[in-house]
């Protein structure tokens, strides 16, 4: 068996007084590509933010590495919503990209050139260097998306948590993305996904966690996705295609 | 025209307008503008309620009255924010007018008092360039001093925390106090800024430089500092403009010409109205 990189245990949220999450009993193993997967509004990166201490949780503990998270803080990496953040800001692209090493820089210190030349690397990596220098107003959806997975992997993390990075891209970088994270998986890391698109479940990811304000399933992709329990997540007869 | 009183409140104008544009870039990047406009105002019942406890006009401890009723204002706007569903806007109208009409009513009443010291407290409101003393001069020299040096050193944990809160605290960031840097910051540089250009104009000071800077470039460092050209340009503008005209104030004048630059920058600049209108269109006919 392999070890747990992530075990959440009774974690339950609620927003004012509407709850959000119920009792969520979930642990992910090392080296795997995970999704949560769930209907709208099922409280996916509810899971993701309350997990990572970014909203207070009413209960719950969790554990990374089977340490608590102000020890092991480093070796988790986050990708918020695209969303999140203001792409109006004055930055370029590299600038975005290094701030994956603002942690490993700590606090008063400057960025150096090293840190730059790695931020470009990624940048390379994910087919961006040209747009090293561009505003990050001036980039598409799929380009912002990919501007945040190049910071992830300067941040070089082994735990990754990220929130929709499917959301709002054309197909071609979808598979850039995918390629990327299957990369990652490649090198031992684990990445945790909030994912939208039913119908590439399988194809992607080799472990799910299926919400919906209560954990429905968790576990390998082929045994735990199963209509039986996407009927149950999503509470209707499901939209997929292919599977049926 | 070069006396010392002149090139002493010159000095003041160019620092204190330099600092303020600079804490004023984050502010408008964190679209908190408003908030600067809440706290100004926040100010004017503790600056009243210092005078009457003293019976004197002594600035430190007027401005440290107006430093407390900000904070209490601040803890308010936050804690309704939290608490309460209304929109943020609306908080920050209400304590605004709030605060402000107590202040006035504390203010009138105080007019009416037989003390003479009472007389220089209405110039709290729309300030008094023209009046700042040595002592006032050192005292704007430090805070200036304080909010450079504390901005250069947290540059790094400002720029992330701005951009991208959630990132930068999941990298071991401390969030609160960043943000606690950022509010003190403001806050001393606005109770700073009471003097000389006033509770109303307070918040255009902080934030037209800002404005300006971003219609110009796509860099935080050069935005930051074509903020505070911006911002000294217009206080060494304002400060000749208001000596050779006697008639003119100084605060506002320094306001006009900072609001000329930023309306100047929102047309014209590099990422300005006109200049995206015109890629639209080139991108339209190269299309």
């Amino acid at each position: 068996m392999k070890d747990i990189v992530l075990k959440v245990e009774d974690l339950t949220v609620a927003y004012q007084n509407m709850p959000v999450l119920w009792d969520v009993d979930v642990s992910v193993p090392e080296g795997v590509l995970a999704a949560i997967i769930g209907p709208n509004g099922a409280g996916k990166s509810t899971l993701i933010k309350a997990t990572l201490g970014l909203i207070k949780p009413l209960s719950g503990t969790v554990s990374f590495f089977g340490g608590p998270y102000k020890k092991n803080y480093q070796r988790i990496g986050y990708v918020p919503q695209k969303e999140a953040v203001n792409w109006d800001f004055p930055a370029i692209v590299l600038d975005v990209v290094t701030m994956g090493l603002y942690g490993k820089i700590g606090w008063f210190k400057r960025v150096r050139k090293s840190d730059r030349k790695s931020a470009l690397a990624a940048l390379k990596q994910i087919g961006m260097e040209e747009f090293a220098q561009r505003h990050i107003s001036e980039l598409s959806g799929g380009q912002q998306q990919r501007v945040f997975l190049a910071r992830a992997i300067v941040q070089d993390a082994d735990l990754y948590f990220m929130d929709e990075p499917f959301a709002g891209i054309d197909i071609k970088t979808e598979k850039v993305i995918i390629e990327c994270l299957r990369a990652m998986r490649k090198r031992g890391k684990t990445v945790i996904v909030v994912h939208h698109d039913l119908n590439t479940v399988k194809e992607y990811f080799d472990y799910v966690l299926m919400v919906n304000k209560v954990l429905v399933a968790s576990g390998p992709t082929e045994t735990t996705f199963t209509p039986e329990n996407i009927k149950i997540a999503f509470n209707s007869e499901m939209p997929l295609r292919e599977e049926v | 025209m070069f006396d010392y009183t002149f090139l002493l409140v010159l000095g003041s104008c160019i620092i204190l307008s330099a600092a303020s544009s600079m804490i004023g870039l984050v502010v408008v990047l964190q679209k908190e503008s408003l908030v600067g406009d809440a706290l100004a105002h926040a100010a004017l019942p503790g600056v009243v309620i210092a005078f009457l406890l003293i019976g004197q006009k002594i600035t430190l401890l007027l401005l440290l009255g107006a430093f407390i009723s900000g904070i209490i204002a601040v803890i308010l706007i936050y804690f309704i924010r939290k608490n309460v569903n209304l929109p943020f806007d609306g908080i920050l109208a209400v304590i605004l007018s709030s605060f402000f009409g107590f202040g006035m009513v504390l203010l009138t009443f105080s007019q009416k008092l037989p003390n003479a010291a009472q007389a220089g407290l209405k110039s709290f409101i729309f300030g008094q360039a023209s009046a700042i003393l040595l002592e006032d001069a050192y005292h704007i020299l430090i805070v200036s001093t304080i909010v450079f040096s504390l901005f250069l050193l947290f540059w790094k944990e400002i720029k992330i925390y701005v951009f991208d809160p959630l990132f930068a605290q999941t990298l071991g960031f401390n969030n609160t106090v960043i943000q606690l840097l950022i509010s003190s910051l403001m806050m001393v540089t606005i109770i700073t800024q009471l003097q000389t250009v006033g509770i109303i104009l307070t918040s255009s000071m902080l934030i037209a430089p800002g404005v300006a800077a971003l219609q110009w470039t796509k860099d935080f460092k050069n935005a930051v500092m074509l903020a505070m050209v911006f911002g000294s340009v217009s206080a060494t503008a304002g400060v000749i403009f208001s000596t050779i005209y006697a008639n003119v104030p100084t605060g506002p004048a320094i306001i006009v010409v900072m609001s000329l630059f930023a309306i100047f920058s929102l047309i014209f600049g590099s990422r300005g109205t006109l200049q995206q209108h015109l890629k639209q269109k080139k991108f339209l006919i190269s299309k």
